[in-house]
């Protein structure tokens, strides 16, 4: 009897072997990334080690003095003010706009969400060149504009989408016992369904929070003075201005963009993961 | 005038979609349009379009060698990238899904390079790791394996593109992990006192049941990959020798960098076209091997 018992948890030890060996491997960039970032330049290329001779904090300080002109302090405050009221308006917009699909019937309404699945697949590519010249018409060229009103109008399909899947599942009973105690349609919205929806809601302020967040295209598209910068358009810069020299620095600055973006994830996983399944599986 | 109660709701649910409404007619009808009426005209940004017939498009057909080359190299980068992508995360997701301990510690571990993956930050990375005395060549070195020219050799340099996609397999396999969680048990109990072996049932009861997922994955990783964009422009710079000079860096160039909009526009309607007839094809070629449980009744 106890023959087959071993010979299973054998194989689970070997399984658990072979997928944190994996996972280090997969890990490896990253985490070396954190530790070069206190390497002086020079240990950079001299050793293969992972953790630092002797750390050092100067790649930060001085990276952090960006181009002089403008510090790292401008461009993190820069990405923040690009990236929140993105989401919030993202946020507030996909779940009303996926109540008014989920909760009402109207006519056009099959077709109506068909465009919704739709615009997920079509390529964003083709829509670059006449959006850039109309926010280049309407002057939000080198504002954050191109980002935020987009959002107000729910112009990202997935998160309607996702949310229309996560309303679905939560009974109508509710907002029928709502209306009889005199709720209108919006405050079944804001009082009932909202409250229910806060792991959906999370879900999707974290997607569009990191997603925003590392966004280069826009911004190299949209913003064009250094002023005004997001973090990726700076770290870019960085590599081009001190290239070579100052590797050290840039690692530095890069491991500090991808912080707000790790802490994020951490701290809600939870969320993360069952927003990504709850979008494609349900349907 | 009053409304009857069922109307008033109709009514109030086109006033909640308005704002998508209006945003797919402003953000994504309109620029679809304008660049399909773009695509057949001169068009510098600082004056006005002019039309010249089809003249853009065939020049891009018949001219332009640097369109040939970003085709050529955009869907090797997509055949080497996609089916490598899938192929880890379904592994990696079926090993996972055998009920193994601390099952959210792997998910949490292999899904971070996916957060992250499109970042510049991690593009710099990239370009750190695969430089000629960069950590892997300097890996290769202790294990007596010759350096390789990753980014100076227009031999490698796209595979070292194709390593950053494929690292990101994180999101593909957490689809997956939620799919195999929702095939009944009982058809796996049912196999094996049958006695089908652990291939049989991956192959004539795993893989049917996930093919929608399958098919999903498949599609979306293509059309994200046919777009890529960030690895190119900030790793490689298109070289060397055009080597992975993507048609999103030759869209970027011709549009931002030449200014020509018409020409641009014109380009960017051949890739949705590429993308479209792809998606198409696709959709036409895995409806029948696609599975679905309710026999097919929605897609």
């Amino acid at each position: 009897m106890t023959k087959p018992h071993t010979r299973h948890t054998g194989r689970m030890l070997l399984t658990h072997l072979f997928m944190i060996t994996f996972g280090l491997i997969m890990l490896y960039p990253l985490i070396w990334m954190v530790f070069s970032a206190f390497k002086p330049n020079d240990e950079l290329f001299s050793s293969i080690a992972l953790l630092p001779k002797r750390p050092v904090w100067d790649s930060f300080k001085a990276g952090w003095r960006g181009t002089g002109q403008f510090t790292y302090t401008t461009f993190f405050k820069n990405t923040f003010l690009l990236v929140l009221p993105t989401v919030f308006f993202t946020v507030c917009s996909s779940s009303i706009v996926a109540y008014g699909f989920s909760r009402f019937d109207f006519r056009f309404k099959r077709p109506l969400l068909m465009l919704v699945i739709g615009t997920l697949l079509l390529p964003g590519s083709v829509l670059v060149i006449p959006r850039y010249l109309l926010f280049n018409r309407l002057g939000w060229l080198n504002t954050y504009l191109p980002f935020i009103v987009p959002a107000m109008f729910a112009c990202n399909s997935f998160f309607i989408y996702m949310m229309i899947q996560f309303f679905r599942g939560i009974p109508k009973a509710l907002d029928e016992a709502a209306t009889l105690d005199g709720c209108n349609t919006f405050q079944v919205y804001l009082l009932v369904l909202m409250p229910i929806c806060k792991p959906a809601l999370f879900s999707a302020m974290i997607f569009q929070f990191i997603w925003t967040w590392n966004d280069f295209f826009g911004p190299l598209l949209y913003i064009n003075s250094v002023k005004l910068y997001p973090i990726s358009l700076a770290l870019r810069m960085s590599l081009d201005s001190t290239m070579a020299a100052n590797w050290n620095q840039v690692l530095a600055m890069s491991v500090l963009s991808l912080l707000p973006g790790t802490i994020l994830f951490f701290t809600s996983q939870r969320y993360f993961v069952d927003g990504v399944s709850a979008g494609a599986i349900k349907g | 005038m009053r409304l009857s109660a069922a109307k008033k709701r109709s009514r109030m649910g086109y006033i909640y979609i308005l704002p998508w409404l209006l945003g797919l007619l402003i953000f994504q009808l309109y620029p679809l349009i304008a660049s399909f009426a773009y695509s057949f005209t001169e068009y510098r940004v600082t004056g006005s379009p002019k039309f010249i017939g089809l003249s853009n498009y065939l020049t891009i057909l018949k001219n332009d060698d640097l369109f040939w080359q970003s085709l050529a190299v955009t869907f090797k980068y997509v055949l080497m990238a996609v089916p490598l992508k899938i192929i880890f995360a379904l592994f990696v997701a079926i090993i996972l899904s055998q009920k193994l301990r601390g099952i959210n510690w792997y998910r949490t571990a292999y899904y971070i390079p996916s957060i992250f993956g499109g970042s510049v930050a991690v593009s710099i990375l990239w370009r750190f790791l695969f430089m000629e005395d960069g950590l892997v060549n300097r890996i290769l070195a202790q294990l007596n394996i010759p350096s390789v020219p990753w980014l100076s050799s227009p031999h490698v340099a796209l595979l070292t593109l194709v390593f950053l996609s494929v690292w990101q397999f994180g999101s593909s396999m957490v689809l997956f992990l939620a799919a195999l969680k929702q095939v009944p048990e009982d058809l796996y109990e049912a196999a094996r006192i049958d006695g089908a072996s652990r291939r049989h049932i991956f192959w004539h009861i795993t893989l049917p049941m996930i093919s929608p997922i399958l098919s999903f994955n498949v599609l979306m990783q293509m059309i994200n990959g046919f777009q890529d964009f960030t690895g190119s422009f900030v790793i490689t710079g298109g070289g060397p020798l055009h080597s992975t000079y993507m048609i999103a860096l030759k869209l970027y160039n011709d549009a931002f960098a030449h200014f020509k909009m018409g020409y641009a526009s014109a380009l960017s309607w051949i890739l949705f076209l590429i993308i479209f007839l792809i998606t198409a094809v696709f959709f036409k070629f895995t409806s029948a091997a696609v599975y679905y449980e309710d026999g097919g009744n929605r897609k």
